[in-house]
């Protein structure tokens, strides 16, 4: 009994750590589909961390933290396609300017709203939701049912994104502008409104995550929190072969290694956990170099579109 | 019968090119009209601005006879007017179902119904005798399908005009006469197709009527009962030529190239190039003629290493040019002035100098130690600049700075001054003005008369009567014949150009005089 | 056609705007019109937090040039600039994305204080050389995989580079806490033993933190320079990285080039994580970097990949580093500000980059319309 306790903490963490990597993996699959390759994740996230902080010790609510975060996220979001569709910037340099940004811009902030004093104020975080029945059921309930809502959030929307990208009219515009952004303009669709589209809301959701880190992963803000998580959401994506369940999988897996290493390192085992948390960056090379010449990334992931 | 479609005094102008001028165009419900014309005849500019990716500059178009106006490709797609470009517009990932639905709004708000679309398409399908599974992945799919994937995109979205560009240079004879099959129950449906196609046979088999365009104008329509093919061939290449320059005789003539049963394979099983034999002597220019895409730059990629030959053989001197590296065959006495002077030929945003020195920097006269001597490139450079007459203010100008005229001069001048005993020329004056062309021609007269051996590819007949000693046509990858510039019609080579030969077919000889007359009525009054 | 036409003649004949020298010079003033922007935007910022913006730029002028010291500090900070701005903008003459700097320059570190404490009994200048040469090589190998896994399977050296930045991180994280690196008695974890003094990189400035480093620096601008420009292996590179196609019908082996592009980047921004150890930290520690490999991209950007450019890029943003402190104590200004105006001046430079492109093109299009009339 007591080692099937520690099984379902053990999901129960994995799940909530991966969460954060899940909704920014999910924003970065809308944006890829569209033929945008995005490397900011991780600047736009630790804007988001800061914002949500923000807004919810300003607001006494979390809830209003997450929308200051998904505001800021849509800023950001913004700022990118107008630099790489409208001017059509090099996207991986303008990615790192934003990740630049947003360590800079994130640290002066704070620092300028909270001062450097060592008090941490208190705010309003998400507390987990125990759903009723499912989250009694033993086992189970532990493991699955008694999470925070943007946990519930996140994993609800896998099949939310699922089913946008594949099943609607407006997902199938959005994969071909992704694919062949001509051939898309030939059938009426416009390819510059679709990406802007794509890169807003997909940056909100990146920011969604960054949100859940500083207001449910942890209770306040710290520079750097966001600590790489933009860069494996972008290796959780390839990883999943650019469709949300395989990023849901990729997360999942990924964050099982660094929940398995805190676990290894409270029982000071040998393995040093540095091992597993480099495990998804070398995963993912090598999933980069396997499947590089079987064309799973859309085909002009990355190139800016010129019309006519 | 009803006219479906009506072009009036199209009009279409580019920047410093006439594409079209005064073109008239009329099309008739249930009909095949061909379009036929050499390349730059401005056959695509015609169907470009019928399908609203441009915009004509003057003139009218009429559909059941209203006067319709559009500026996209949906604009004239709701006019019912669809186009299956030569390069396909698929997705390969997705399915046929996903394909054809790209930027519909008909198939549910939210939801897509791929359901009720999928069983659309497979009605239309089995309507006009196409083979299409719609949710087979496209990438999976056989070029002739593809095609026809292409063609229910556009039924599907309520064309009635179908424009096929040479729908048929993709397919093998099979997929042919499937297509023509399909063509057929189309047009006994009240569909009218516009068929873009070179091949004189194919014209002939298919087509209802056939409209000739020749230099950006409409030189006439005529109903395919009237002419055959000796006609077509004649109404195509149209003018005659004058060979006014003069050549010296041939004094050293062994073989410097000599081509044995090249052949090549591309995707859908179809032959890039089917037993290719030539031979290029030394002091000749050996040109190569044809429409674009009939195998002249798989042969010439061949010859120059940047390509792996199917089978075959190819040997310079006593050097097997299939099995050697671009570099090898470069360095050992053969030229190449590519197709393309501003993707291949030059690097636009390096200096004169730099580029001067592309084919040979490598070599010691340019410095020794793996470091560039700047004293030699600049006296090199210098000196080409000057004995070709490159206008430039000087070696440091960057290649994107000049004229095409002066940078095809450089890539001539780089080219030559190699002294080759091969010189490779493909399309050395596309899109030149006349001063320009004409220095080329001389500077390539001069290589000849010098002893160097010429393969000269251009789809310019012109060009090729004018220069050529010998004149190989290819049609489909293969050679069709070598004639004698002298000895040979405009007729003849168009006729090759166009899938057949001389003895296929009988011409008599008031074909001739009949074709003559009309050519020289219509000569357009400069 | 003869005829000679007297130079000066030609050359006002020719477009003047779009002479080489012009290009150059447009270009210049493209970089310059950015940086203004972006400090005018941070000037903004500051004041935003109701700091006077004039107060906190010359605390930050002071604290990056107003002493010896100070001086000595910029140095000490636009050293390993130096390198990772090469190492970008070599990847980018030969069409190459390197975003991998900041891993390169912690292997390159790796090998060199492994070499720095290990290696005895060596006079100091081979020691040192001995250091520089196994950092390079470091550097250079990490590099090679993506560029090994470019030209082998087609990966995408973007991506593989940003993952690699992190598995070095984390690399030289367990060698120094637990690994084959920490310090023999363990005490302290988190560092390696100091390298041995036959290894330290002298002293440029007596009585400052300044090192030989930058001279290092300053010899690998000259090679960068020496290689791309003058010699027949950089030629090839370069044109590769303008236009592959051209270069296949030159006959250039591109794919080789590429390896040896990823080597040769990745080793100079191993050199970086070298100058570190050995003229400034004495001794590996785990995150000894503050982001100099990112740093190198805005470096290599504003100099427009050009050998003075870098040297400008990065005086600029060493002074910012080295500026930064003062004027977080004088005006209470963060100097992670210095990250904000870094970020501003990227997006300020390519904006304005595509923004001259786009107006180039819309110029071309009217010339050739105003020729048609």
């Amino acid at each position: 009994m007591d080692f099937l306790n520690t099984l379902a903490g053990w999901i129960a963490t994995d799940l909530r750590l991966a969460t954060p990597l899940l909704l920014a993996g999910l924003g970065l699959v809308i944006m890829n589909r569209a033929g945008i390759l995005n490397i900011g994740a991780e600047g736009t996230m630790l804007i988001a961390t800061l914002m949500a902080v923000v807004g919810s010790y300003y607001s006494g609510s979390v809830w209003i933290g997450m929308l200051f975060a998904m505001v800021s996220g849509a800023l950001v979001g913004f700022l990118f396609s107008l630099l790489t569709v409208t001017l059509r910037a090099n996207q991986v340099v303008v990615g790192a300017a934003i990740n630049i940004l947003g360590s800079g811009l994130s640290a002066t902030l704070f620092r300028i709203l909270f001062g450097v004093s060592s008090n941490v104020p208190l705010i309003d975080v998400f507390q987990p939701l125990n759903i009723p029945i499912l989250g009694d059921i033993p086992f189970f309930g532990t493991a699955f049912f008694q999470q925070m809502p943007v946990v519930y959030i996140a994993f609800l929307m896998v099949p939310m994104v699922s089913y946008y990208l594949f099943r609607t009219q407006s997902g199938l515009n959005l994969r071909a502008v992704g694919e062949n952004p001509k051939a898309a303009d030939t059938l009426g669709i416009s390819v510059y409104r679709t990406q802007y589209a794509a890169i807003v809301i997909g940056s909100m959701i990146i920011a969604m995550g960054g949100a859940f880190m500083s207001t449910g992963l942890t209770k306040f803000f710290s520079e750097e929190m966001v600590s790489g998580r933009g860069f494996i959401a972008l290796a959780a994506v390839i990883f999943g072969r650019y469709k949300p369940r395989g990023v849901m999988f990729a997360a999942i897996v990924f964050m099982a290694g660094t929940v398995t290493a805190n676990t290894l390192l409270a029982s000071s085992s040998q393995i040093p956990y540095q091992f597993l948390t480099m495990l998804p960056y070398i995963l993912t090379v090598i999933v980069l170099a396997t499947f590089a010449r079987s064309a799973i990334a859309p085909a002009s992931l990355g190139k800016p579109y010129k019309r006519g | 019968m009803a006219n479906v479609l009506e072009m009036k005094n199209i009009y279409k102008i580019f920047p410093g090119v006439v594409a079209n001028a005064d073109v008239n165009l009329e099309v008739r419900k249930g009909e095949v009209h061909t379009l036929l014309g050499e390349n730059g005849a401005g056959k695509s500019t015609l169907m470009n601005c019928l399908c609203g990716l441009y915009r004509p500059t003057s003139g009218d178009i009429y559909i059941d006879g209203k006067q319709v106006e559009f500026s996209s490709a949906k604009g004239a797609m709701a006019m019912g007017i669809g186009m299956v470009h030569q390069h396909f517009m698929l997705i390969p990932t997705m399915t046929v179902t996903e394909n054809i639905l790209i930027g519909s709004k008909d198939y549910g708000a939210i939801r897509l119904d791929l359901k009720t679309a999928a069983n659309k398409i497979a009605a239309l399908a089995e309507q006009y005798h196409m083979n299409i599974d719609p949710n087979a992945k496209v990438g999976d799919l056989s070029v002739g399908a593809r095609q026809r994937v292409e063609i229910i995109k556009a039924l599907f979205r309520g064309a009635r005009i179908l424009i096929l560009d040479e729908p048929t240079a993709v397919l093998t004879p099979q997929e042919t006469a499937e297509l023509f099959l399909m063509i057929r129950s189309l047009t006994k449906n009240g569909f009218s197709v516009l068929f873009i196609s070179h091949k004189l046979n194919e014209v002939k088999e298919i087509s209802d009527r056939v409209t000739v365009l020749r230099q950006g104008r409409t030189f006439g329509t005529y109903d395919i009962g009237e002419c055959d093919a000796c006609d077509l061939a004649r109404l195509m290449v149209g003018r005659d030529i004058n060979f006014t320059i003069e050549r010296k005789e041939q004094g050293d003539t062994r073989g410097i190239l000599t081509i044995e049963n090249l052949s090549l394979d591309c995707e859908g099983g179809k032959k890039t190039l089917d037993e290719v034999s030539l031979t290029v002597h030394a002091g000749e220019i050996l040109g190569i003629a044809g429409v674009d895409g009939n195998g002249q730059s798989e042969l010439v990629e061949c010859l120059t290493g940047l390509r792996k030959a199917g089978s075959g053989k190819a040997s310079f001197r006593n050097m097997d040019l299939l099995s050697s590296s671009t570099r090898t065959i470069m360095s050992n006495g053969v030229s190449h002035i590519p197709q393309d002077r501003q993707k291949t030929g030059l690097v636009m945003q390096m200096t004169l100098a730099e580029n001067i020195i592309l084919q040979d920097y490598y070599r010691p006269a340019f410095g020794k130690g793996g470091m560039i001597s700047r004293r030699s490139v600049e006296e090199y450079s210098d000196r080409l600049i000057h004995d070709f007459g490159v206008k430039t203010p000087g070696r440091e100008e960057l290649a994107q700075n000049l004229s095409g005229g002066n940078q095809q001069k450089v890539i001539i001048a780089r080219e030559i001054s190699r002294k080759p005993e091969l010189l490779i020329a493909m399309h050395p004056t596309r899109g030149l003005d006349v001063g320009a062309i004409e220095y080329i021609h001389k500077k390539i007269m001069e290589e000849r008369d010098a002893g160097t051996g010429v393969l000269l590819v251009s789809t310019e007949i012109e060009e090729i009567m004018k220069l050529s000693d010998r004149v190989a046509v290819m049609y489909e990858g293969r050679v069709m014949g070598i004639v004698r510039p002298a000895e040979t019609t405009v007729q003849e080579l168009g006729l090759m150009m166009g899938g057949m030969r001389q003895g296929d077919v009988n011409c008599r000889a008031d074909q001739q005089a009949v074709a003559d007359e009309i050519l020289q009525n219509d000569i357009p009054a400069e | 056609m003869k005829r000679q036409i007297p130079s000066q003649a030609r050359r006002a004949l020719s477009p003047a705007p779009n002479s080489k020298g012009a290009d150059i010079l447009r270009q210049m003033l493209v970089s310059v019109s950015a940086i203004v922007i972006a400090l005018l935007l941070g000037m903004g910022l500051i004041s935003l937090m109701k700091i006077s913006p004039v107060k906190a730029f010359s605390a930050l002028i002071e604290g990056a040039f107003s002493s010896k010291n100070a001086l000595s500090e910029t140095l000490v900070k636009l050293t390993p600039l130096l390198f990772t701005g090469i190492s970008y903008a070599l990847a980018s003459r030969c069409g190459l994305t390197n975003l991998g700097m900041e891993g390169q320059m912690y292997i390159g570190a790796l090998f060199s204080s492994y070499v720095g404490i290990n290696v005895s009994g060596l006079p100091p200048i081979l020691h040192v050389l001995l250091c520089i040469a196994a950092g390079f090589v470091g550097g250079g190998l990490w590099c090679l995989i993506a560029g090994a896994l470019k030209v082998w399977f087609g990966a995408s050296e973007i991506i593989v580079t940003v993952m690699l930045n992190t598995v070095a991180i984390y690399l030289i994280e367990f060698m120094v806490t637990s690994g084959p690196m920490l310090e023999p008695p363990g005490t302290v974890t988190g560092q390696s033993s100091p390298i041995l003094d036959s290894a330290r990189l002298a002293t440029l400035i007596p009585g400052t933190r300044s090192h030989w480093g930058f001279i290092l620096g300053l010899i690998c601008i000259f090679l960068f320079w020496l290689f791309l420009w003058k010699s027949k292996k950089g030629y090839e590179v370069r044109v590769s990285g303008y236009n592959l196609q051209a270069a296949a019908y030159s006959g250039i082996d591109t794919k080789k080039n590429i390896l040896l592009v990823t080597f040769l980047a990745g080793g100079v921004a191993g050199l970086a994580g070298v100058s570190e150890v050995l003229g400034v930290q004495g001794r590996l520690y785990a995150l000894f970097s503050p982001g100099y490999g990112f740093d190198g991209i805005a470096v290599a950007l504003i100099g427009m990949n050009s050998p003075i450019g870098i040297i400008v890029g990065a005086l600029l943003f060493g002074a910012f580093r080295a500026g930064g402190n003062r004027m977080q104590m004088r005006a209470q200004v963060p100097d992670a500000i210095v990250s904000v105006i870094q970020a501003f001046v990227i997006i300020a430079v390519v904006a304005s980059q595509m923004l001259l492109e786009i107006w180039n093109e819309h110029r071309l299009k009217k010339q050739q319309e105003s020729k048609e009339a």
